[in-house]
């Protein structure tokens, strides 16, 4: 089943939530809903299961209006942030609900149902667990039993509010792959809200970037990461390093630094946007850039090393004035980068916002570079 | 000089900041004569009282027919009002902590209304309303309606001291359980009738048999109101605390204690039902964080 959201408006007293949002979520997909607290994206996701009402608009399902159906009535599965279980009810009993509730005419027998929730427990590979209450299972196990729950009666639409929210790394790491895996065998229409950029473009197909309760952009993960729309979704995506300044000649300067912008016509003010993986550090400048930066701290993360940087005698964009760069382990050996060494940035890949114009132009340095070196981006 | 240290902080690892033992005892001593002075011997001087004539005196002054009556009367008033402010007291609950109105708060405050207007008071608010010259009763007069001096009136001012206690103790839980079991209810496609049912009763039981509890106990303990619209018509408007100052104005001492012990056993039995339903949602509680834990 498709989702259409068609200009929707959502008022709380003063606060406009969702300010004329209209969305299309094509069948058998996983969305994700994107966004920093208040932007509307749970509120969005409550108007389309039907548990708020939208002030204006209209929500179809494949094609048919259902804004003025019932939840009850809608057949959709939502998962709650908190889960919700029903403190009262076994493990068992949670996950019949849906189907004792119902019409008598539509309703399996209590075999049919005991059956049902059988295989539903064996899904969630807690079988062991159907006597038990809510209350004595782990977070991970709760939120199993949500789903199982949710998806009894068989919906076509399946909608998360925070699915991974209250959950510890490594739990929430496989409960994304075998959310993933559940999306694919059941062919649901999943919609899943979270503020969690990497979890977003881990599990979905689509990302909705949603902020100040507008939709800001929408595409694949691997797209919107490439290129951002804007620079309120570059910011979001993750880190990134800015470098404002004057565009002459084909050349950005701010006091001594510098950088060439192959192909780049525009004069004037500019903010150049880089990725951590999209800046190589090297100990000398280079022909097309003359960035210095002081190395402030090293630190290991994983797989990866991160290095903290200082620019000297320039002003980085953002409140903490500083760059990060990832750097691979074997590089890391090789330079061995220390506190208060000076590196020179050299930019390999780079997105220039200029003025007000809200779509960045894309700058490649790499196919310009004498001796291109090839980089796994992790 | 070190042993000395050693031994000061050792004693310090005992003791909290005013965790003093002096201090201690005294409060303790306190707590214990106050209970025994205020409490604990006039409960006794009660039953001693009532049986000071013996057993067949208590017999006779309990089985005396306007006794009898009057106790009738206090269980018939107790059972209109504990059903009448369950059905409101929850639905009450259920308003202020599901829904958001403009008002809400200033509901939630209006609610204590009984607790703070002394009863005397609200027993004269009711008479100035509905009796013969009030402003509905004149009107209800006419349609030879009278609530005060009989039943009814009893009723509607019990019903109105007592209105509070369900709903005082439901509000905080349910505004602390939240809402959201019951929206995954109706996702799930249940009517609201099998949600309150199912996932609403069960969850707030055990405040609600409280709540119930000490609507019973102030329904069938109360005085002032009850003394203003009832006018102690023996054998009529009389209930049971009523009788007890009736008693005790005709000089029949142990009388008025035999009826005064009947209401200290009703006060006991309250207690202990109150004890047990607080040690039940206790039990409950640590049932599930030993299961949680382990």
């Amino acid at each position: 089943m498709s989702i259409t959201v068609d200009g929707i408006n959502k008022r709380f007293g003063k606060f406009q939530a969702l300010n004329n949002v209209s969305l299309d979520i094509p069948e058998g997909k996983l969305t994700a809903l994107l966004g920093p607290s208040g932007s509307g994206k749970t509120t969005l996701l409550r108007i389309i299961a039907g548990l708020e009402s939208a002030d204006s608009g209209q929500i179809s399902f494949s094609g048919q209006d259902v804004t003025g159906l019932h939840v009850r009535d809608r057949n959709i599965g939502f998962v709650f942030q908190h889960y919700a279980l029903f403190r009262h009810m076994t493990v068992a009993q949670n996950i019949a609900f849906g189907l004792d509730s119902l019409p008598r005419k539509q309703r399996p027998s209590k075999t049919d149902i005991q059956k049902r929730v059988r295989e539903l427990l064996e899904l969630i590979q807690l079988p062991h667990l159907a006597q038990r209450y809510p209350a004595q299972l782990s977070g991970g196990q709760k939120q199993r039993v949500a789903l199982a729950r949710s998806i009894a009666t068989q919906p076509k639409i399946l909608l998360l509010d925070e699915p991974f929210g209250a959950l510890d790394a490594k739990v929430r790491k496989d409960l994304r792959r075998w959310l993933r895996n559940l999306h694919d065998e059941f062919d649901f229409t999943s919609i899943f809200v979270t503020h969690d950029q990497e979890e977003a473009l881990e599990l979905s197909d689509q990302v909705v970037v949603m902020s100040q309760g507008q939709v800001e952009q929408v595409n694949e993960p691997i797209e919107l990461y490439a290129r951002p729309a804007s620079r309120f979704v570059f910011d979001f995506l993750g880190q990134v390093n800015v470098i404002s300044g004057q565009v002459k000649q084909g050349s950005l300067s701010q006091g001594t630094a510098w950088v060439t912008l192959p192909g780049v016509q525009h004069k004037g003010d500019a903010q150049l946007y880089l990725r951590p993986h999209e800046v190589r550090l090297a100990t000398a400048p280079v022909a097309h850039a003359n960035l210095p930066l002081r190395i402030e701290a090293v630190s290991l993360i994983g797989s990866e090393v991160r290095v903290e940087l200082r620019p000297e005698g320039w002003q980085s964009e953002g409140s903490d004035n500083i760059w990060e760069v990832g750097i691979s382990h074997a590089e890391c050996n090789s330079q061995r980068p220390t506190r208060g060494d000076l590196r020179y940035a050299v930019p390999q890949v780079g997105h220039l916002f200029t003025g007000n114009d809200a779509q960045p132009a894309t700058v490649n340095w790499a196919e310009a570079e004498l001796a291109p070196r090839v980089r796994l981006i992790s | 000089m070190a042993s000395t240290r050693a031994r000061s902080s050792r004693s310090l690892q005992h003791r909290r900041v005013g965790d003093s033992p002096a201090i201690k005892w005294l409060l303790i001593g306190i707590a214990i004569a106050v209970t025994a002075g205020l409490l604990i011997m006039p409960l006794v001087v009660i039953f001693s009282e009532a049986l000071s004539s013996g057993w067949s005196t208590f017999a006779d002054n309990l089985l005396d027919q306007y006794t009898l009556h009057a106790i009738g009367l206090t269980l018939f008033v107790a059972a209109l009002t504990v059903p009448l402010n369950l059905v409101f007291g929850v639905a009450l609950a259920w308003l202020v902590t599901r829904f958001r109105f403009p008002g809400r708060k200033l509901l939630i405050t209006l609610i204590d209304i009984p607790f703070a207007v002394s009863p005397v008071v609200a027993g004269l608010l009711y008479l100035l309303l509905y009796g013969r010259n009030g402003w509905i009763g004149s009107w209800l007069a006419d349609y030879d309606i009278q609530l005060m001096f009989s039943w009814p009136g009893i009723v509607m001012v019990t019903v109105f001291v007592t209105c509070p206690f369900v709903a005082r103790e439901l509000i905080p839980l349910m505004q602390q359980q939240g809402s959201e079991e019951e929206e995954a209810g109706v996702v799930l496609g249940a009517s609201g009738w099998r949600i309150f049912r199912t996932i609403t009763l069960p969850n707030i039981k055990w405040a609600l048999i409280y709540g119930v509890v000490l609507t019973n106990a102030r329904a069938v303990g109360e005085f002032g109101a009850v003394s203003v619209v009832a006018g102690s018509i023996r054998g009529q408007t009389n209930t049971l605390p009523l009788h007890v100052e009736l008693l005790y104005q005709d000089y029949n001492v142990v009388g008025a204690f035999t009826s005064a012990s009947l209401l200290a056993g009703i006060a006991v039995f309250t207690l202990a039902a109150k004890g047990f339903v607080e040690w039940r949602q206790a039990r409950t509680l640590i049932r599930l964080q030993a299961q949680e834990t382990a």
